[in-house]
């Protein structure tokens, strides 16, 4: 029983880091209805930026210059300004010029911002594997360990505190907001929104500029837990079937869809595992988004396609 | 309208023919870099006026207003030649955002709601041009519930799924909430019932008058179009064939004929029609 509920919070707490990531693709297909292939990217050059300047890495050069590195809270500042300036350069450079463009076209343009962040992330900062210390406890609780003999990692808890403020926050933002509402009428309908004075312009940045944001929290707290390096970028992999199961217009659904893939993945693992060989892990959660995609494609929460007969 | 017309701007004259609110003036639109649309299209709207825009499919009405409220770029169109004036001021250059914010807002056709917000929060997107007045807007909130009861009774159910008649409503009423001098009104009749669109058209007349909002009408029915508006001009393959006073055009023969249905007795058959049409091109 008790090797139950340790899986169970496992999965759970595992599930949390996936909704992380998938919210990021979640703000920006709601507001602009494109699929973000860089979302992946923009967590890892996030947590790069923000390690680069922990530790005082001088850009370009890769050689770390302790003179230069800066205290936690002015670097994370200032990683959230880079991310901001990021969403200005690719509504710029981007999306302003892919205006009412197919859906797919878009998509394929983040597909090559992938590849471009991806690049720059290593020429700026380098390409070895970092260590993010952001002083973030590690290790099992001990309290849990020693009254209940539950092994819980610490910095999974810290991520699901922190998911938890996320959500809060983005819920109120997007509900009572001025312009969180402007973003869903965004979400809804380009032209009306145009056609009521909302600039899709702005909207595009500060969308992409939370979602840089949630990118960056996403990076510290995967970073945190296994290391700063190419294959952060991967996460984003994991957040599609999180995104199949929860719908991908629906913040509550990517938080919930992270929970299920995250606790399924686990619970699989461990009871049908020993039967077919185990590695059950690894493919578990795009087994679950395909028979979803099968049965109800717009996933638990998602937008039902309003048909009015 | 006639062009040579001096304009005196004189305070003693101006009671008698107010500048107009806004002014086309020979605006020519191309799509794509290669469709010519609009072929030279001139209209005025007088200050607190309602005048009709009216034409078959594809004349050019859609094309008109949009390239008045500065939504043809997003479309890939683009205003080539002519200008246009709103107060005063050449607005061809502004964002659709400035120019809500300048008074001039477009309800597009086929009402255009957000679905997926109520249809408070559709009224209150509406408000977006206006920032942080919160005590105006909701004020404003219970001034559209005014002229749209209905729309009170559905605020919060989401906008997908009310009526097309609520759905109307609710797209004028977002309008409204930018506290517009001129609305540029696509079709509001398009899918409606008649009772309905007597009762929309009857809402923007109390709107024009007791709002003192200007009103340009891109309507296919004409018939309804020229009882509301006071002026309406005609197009046809984007440019502007016919202009009058509502009352002259609607006892005109060639609009009875073509687009209020037969002109009294002898009815032509439809290949007369046709023929008569390709003969009788309109020549203004």
């Amino acid at each position: 029983m008790m090797f139950f509920l340790e899986a169970t919070i496992a999965g759970l707490l595992a599930g949390v880091m996936y909704s992380l990531v998938a919210l990021g693709f979640v703000l920006i297909f709601k507001a602009s209805g494109v699929f973000n292939f860089a979302q992946g990217v923009m967590a890892l050059f996030a947590a790069l930026t923000l390690v680069g300047l922990l530790q005082g890495t001088v850009p370009f050069v890769h050689t770390n210059n302790p003179d230069w590195a800066l205290p936690a809270w002015l670097a994370i500042i200032i990683t959230i300004l880079v991310m901001i300036l990021l969403a200005v350069l690719i509504e710029r450079l981007i999306l302003r010029h892919l205006v009412n463009q197919e859906h797919i076209i878009l998509f394929m343009a983040t597909l090559g911002l992938a590849y471009v962040l991806e690049g720059a992330g290593d020429l700026i900062w380098g390409s070895d594997v970092k260590v993010l210390d952001l002083g973030l406890p590690q290790g099992a609780n001990d309290w849990l360990l020693d009254n209940y003999d539950l092994y819980v990692e610490k910095i999974e808890m810290v991520a699901a505190v922190t998911a938890v403020l996320l959500v809060t926050v983005l819920a109120i933002f997007f509900h009572k907001t001025r312009i969180g509402r402007a973003l869903r009428a965004v979400a809804d309908d380009h032209q009306a929104a145009l056609s009521v004075g909302i600039s899709l312009r702005t909207i595009w940045v500060i969308v992409w500029s939370v979602s840089g944001i949630v990118a960056l929290v996403a990076g510290v707290m995967w970073g945190a837990k296994s290391g700063i390096q190419f294959s952060l970028s991967l996460i984003a992999l994991k957040a599609l079937p999180v995104l199949m199961l929860g719908g991908f217009t629906s913040i509550p659904g990517a938080i919930i869809g992270g929970l299920i893939i995250g606790v399924g993945e686990k619970w699989a693992e461990i009871y049908a595992g020993p039967y077919i060989g185990g590695a059950i892990e690894n493919w578990f959660a795009y087994m679950l988004a395909l028979i979803f995609l099968l049965f109800r494609p717009q996933g638990l929460f998602g937008e039902k396609i309003i048909e009015r007969v | 309208m006639d062009q040579s017309v001096e304009k005196t701007e004189t305070s003693e004259v101006a009671a008698e023919t107010p500048p107009p609110i806004l002014s086309v003036n020979n605006i020519e639109v191309i799509y794509n870099h290669v469709i010519l649309v609009l072929k030279g299209v001139s209209l005025d709207v007088p200050k607190g006026g309602i005048v009709a825009l009216l034409g078959a499919n594809g004349a050019g009405k859609t094309t008109t207003l949009k390239a008045i409220s500065n939504l043809l770029n997003a479309e890939r169109g683009e205003v080539t030649k002519g200008s246009i004036n709103f107060e005063g001021a050449e607005v061809h250059a502004l964002s659709p955002n400035d120019l809500v914010k300048r008074g001039c807002i477009q309800v597009m056709e086929g009402r255009h709601c957000f679905e997926h917000l109520t249809v408070e929060e559709n009224l209150l997107t509406g408000a977006y041009t206006r920032g942080s007045d919160r005590k105006g807007v909701r004020s404003d909130i219970e001034m559209v519930y005014g002229y749209f009861p209905r729309l009170k009774e559905r605020r919060t159910s989401l906008a997908g799924y009310i009526s097309g008649g609520e759905q109307q409503m609710c797209a004028i009423g977002r309008a409204l909430m930018s506290r517009p001098k001129m609305m540029l009104l696509d079709e509001p009749s398009m899918g409606l019932a008649p009772q309905l669109v007597e009762e929309i058209f009857e809402i923007t007349k109390r709107l024009n008058e007791e709002q003192g909002v200007s009103v340009l009408l891109a309507e296919q029915n004409v018939n309804m179009a020229l009882r509301y508006a006071q002026f309406g001009y005609i197009l046809e393959n984007g440019r502007v064939v016919l202009d009058g006073e509502a009352a002259t055009l609607r006892e005109n023969e060639d609009v009875k004929e073509f687009y209020l249905g037969g002109s009294g007795g002898n009815r032509k058959s439809f290949r007369d029609v046709k023929h008569y049409k390709r003969r009788k091109r309109w020549l203004a």
